[in-house]
This record gives C-alpha cells, structure tokens and sequence, in this order.
C-alpha cells in the first residue's frame, strides 16, 4: 500500500483512528495527566505535569513534522482564528476545563480509568458541541470573524524561515524545563 | 518491557515525547492533526439525526464538519480504550466519584460533583468548537506546527483554566 492508498482506505483510516487512540490514551493516562487534581494543580499553578507532557509533544512533535515537511511526506493543516472565535472560545473552553478538571481527550481517559464524573463530563461536552452546533450560523454572523487572524504559521506571518522559529521555540521550551527543574517544580 | 507498562506513572516527559512521536504517524499516515474535539461533534450530530435526519443534515455546522464514525470518532473510542488498559496494567483502575481535592473543599456531595462536571463538559465542549479545537487539536497538535491561532487559543485555555481554578480554589501562588 502507498501512502496515498492508505490515507484514502477508509477502513484503514477507521483502524487507524482506534489506533491512535489507544496510544494517545495510554501515554495520557502514563503521563499522569488524566487526574482531576493533577489538572486542578496546573491550573493553580502547583503541579506542572500537565505544562510538561504537552511542552515535551510541542518539542518532539514540532521537529518531527518539520523535518517530515522538508522532506515532502506531509503537509501542515492550521487552523484559522480570529479574537471573536479562538479567545472569546479558548476562554470558554478555560472556565470548563478549570470546573471539570479534565479536557476532552483526558475525560475519556479518566472515563476508561473508572471515574463517573469524567463520564459525565463527556456527556456534557457532547451537549457543548451540540449547542455550539445549533448557534453557529448566528455566532458566524456576529462574532467568529471579529478580529481574523494572519492565515498560516508564525515563520509565515513574520516571513521567516521556519527552522529559526523552530530552535527558538525548542530553546524556550528547553528554558522552562529547567526553570521548572531549578524551582524543584 | 512488562514492568515498564505497569507502572502507574511515567516520566511526563517520556510520554509527552511519545505523543510527539505519535503525532508524526498521524499526520504521515492520516494527514490531518490529532484532535479529540471532532468526535465529540460527530456523536452531538448522530444524536440529533435520531430525531431529525433531514434537519441535522442541513444544520450549517454539520455540513462542515459532517457527523460519521470516522477516524476522529474512532479515536476517542480508542482514548477511552488506552486509559483503560493503562490503568488496568498498572492496577490503578479506580471508582472514585468525587475527586478527593473537590470533596476536600466543597465536600462529599455526589450531586454537587457530577453538577460541576456537567457544567464544565458544557463549557468546553462549547469553547472548544467555538476555538476550532481543544487540548490536543489546538493545544498540542497545532501549536507544534507553530499555528498562531493555536499559541493563542492554548495561553487562553490557561488563562481561563487559571482564573476559573483560582476562584474555586484561591490562588495560590499569586
């Protein structure tokens, strides 16, 4: 099979797709972060298991997908944002995640791992998707466009060559590791 | 190799690399990002096609995002999946409904608990669509192709994850 013949096989896609999350769960629920007083401690500032998992994905994966980039075997796929959508959201999303005390991948976790309030969680966030849903047509008129965003990446936007950006962010995030480290956090 | 997949608790730097690692695979074998989001969209949709099959199929959103088990849907399927066996490896499999921290500080009520977390699944299940992606899509999979719109949408998941946490709590540290 190419690659092309796999990414286009949908029951492959589908095999894929239980494939990664299971690995997705299991480094989740390894990592520790699918607690709720793991979360509650990051956002309290107490515990950084949670800054550390996601920092260490953003440094492996961010050079990874840069190399596979240069090397022609995958595209990037960003979103677009604006003020209206991606902060008045992310902020939304913020107040959720604070009261319970998992985010959507790490519900399922924790459902899997035995915790009914998790499982609720889902229900509600199923519920949240559901009235964003409903409410899109008119939220798309008033507000998700207020203030777009430059499309693209950051090396794009600022006209850089995205291997400067790359070593400025793995440095930033090599320095927060050992700030971390020297604050025995 | 046994002893390592029970362990309660790895590095959160060696499984944060692994996500790294697994995040290759899927944009090399699948071609898009790794996004819990979606597939909660997708179950929000085939639920409401229950009642409405034509109504749904025409809902804006959903003609955008159509719902289907696809391979995002499977994923949160698989999630769920990989916690479990993580757990059960490590025998930490556990029953707790009210998470020690919340009972400490708003107290043992079961209601009160399940409450909170259906509101907050509300709020982010909303946000999170409202964003364009959550955690994993926006958080960890788009700031790592350094996506400007997912750097701002993950510092504002914190800042509102902090401010939120910080009235339920105290701030500790500021």
């Amino acid at each position: 099979m190419t690659l092309e013949q796999i990414r286009s096989n949908n029951r492959v896609q589908l095999a894929l797709g239980l494939l990664a999350g299971i690995a997705f769960g299991f480094l989740l629920q390894k990592g520790g972060v699918a607690a709720y007083n793991v979360v509650l401690g990051q956002l309290l500032l107490t515990d950084f298991t949670v800054v550390k998992v996601m920092l260490s994905a953003v440094l492996v994966g961010m050079i990874g997908i840069y190399a596979l980039k240069a090397a022609g075997l995958v595209r990037l796929h960003t979103k677009p944002g604006s003020l209206g959508a991606t902060v008045i959201g992310g902020l939304i999303f913020g107040a959720g995640f604070a009261l319970l005390g998992y985010c959507p991948g790490t519900a399922a976790v924790a459902t899997g791992t035995g915790a009914p309030d998790a499982l609720v969680g889902m229900a509600g966030i199923v519920l949240g998707a559901g009235i964003f849903a409903r409410l899109y047509p008119a939220l798309d008129r008033t507000i998700l466009n207020r203030g777009t965003f430059p499309e693209g990446t950051i090396p794009e936007i600022l006209g850089i060559r995205p291997w400067i950006v790359v070593a400025l962010v793995a440095i930033m995030i090599v320095g927060i590791f050992s700030a971390l480290a020297a604050y025995g956090l | 190799m046994s002893a390592w997949l029970a362990m309660a608790t790895w590095s959160p730097y060696i499984a944060g690399a692994g996500i790294g690692v697994l995040i290759w695979t899927v944009f090399l074998l699948s071609d898009h990002p790794l996004g819990c989001s979606t597939g909660f969209s997708h179950t929000a949709g085939m639920i409401e096609s229950v009642f409405s099959k034509k109504k749904t199929a025409a809902m804006p959103y959903y003609r955008k995002f159509v719902p289907a088990v696809d391979w995002h849907w499977m994923l949160v399927i698989g999630v769920i999946i990989g916690g479990f066996l993580s757990a059960y490896l490590s025998g930490s499999l556990s029953f707790v409904v009210v998470p020690p921290m919340f009972a400490a500080a708003f107290g043992p009520s079961v209601a009160l608990r399940l409450a909170v977390a259906l509101t907050g699944g509300i709020l982010i299940g909303l946000g999170a669509r409202w964003a364009g992606g959550c955690t994993s899509g926006h958080g960890i999979s788009g700031t790592l192709q350094l996506a400007l719109s997912s750097w701002v949408a993950a510092i504002c998941f914190f800042i509102g994850g902090i401010l939120v946490a910080g009235l339920l709590y105290g701030f500790k540290v500021i």
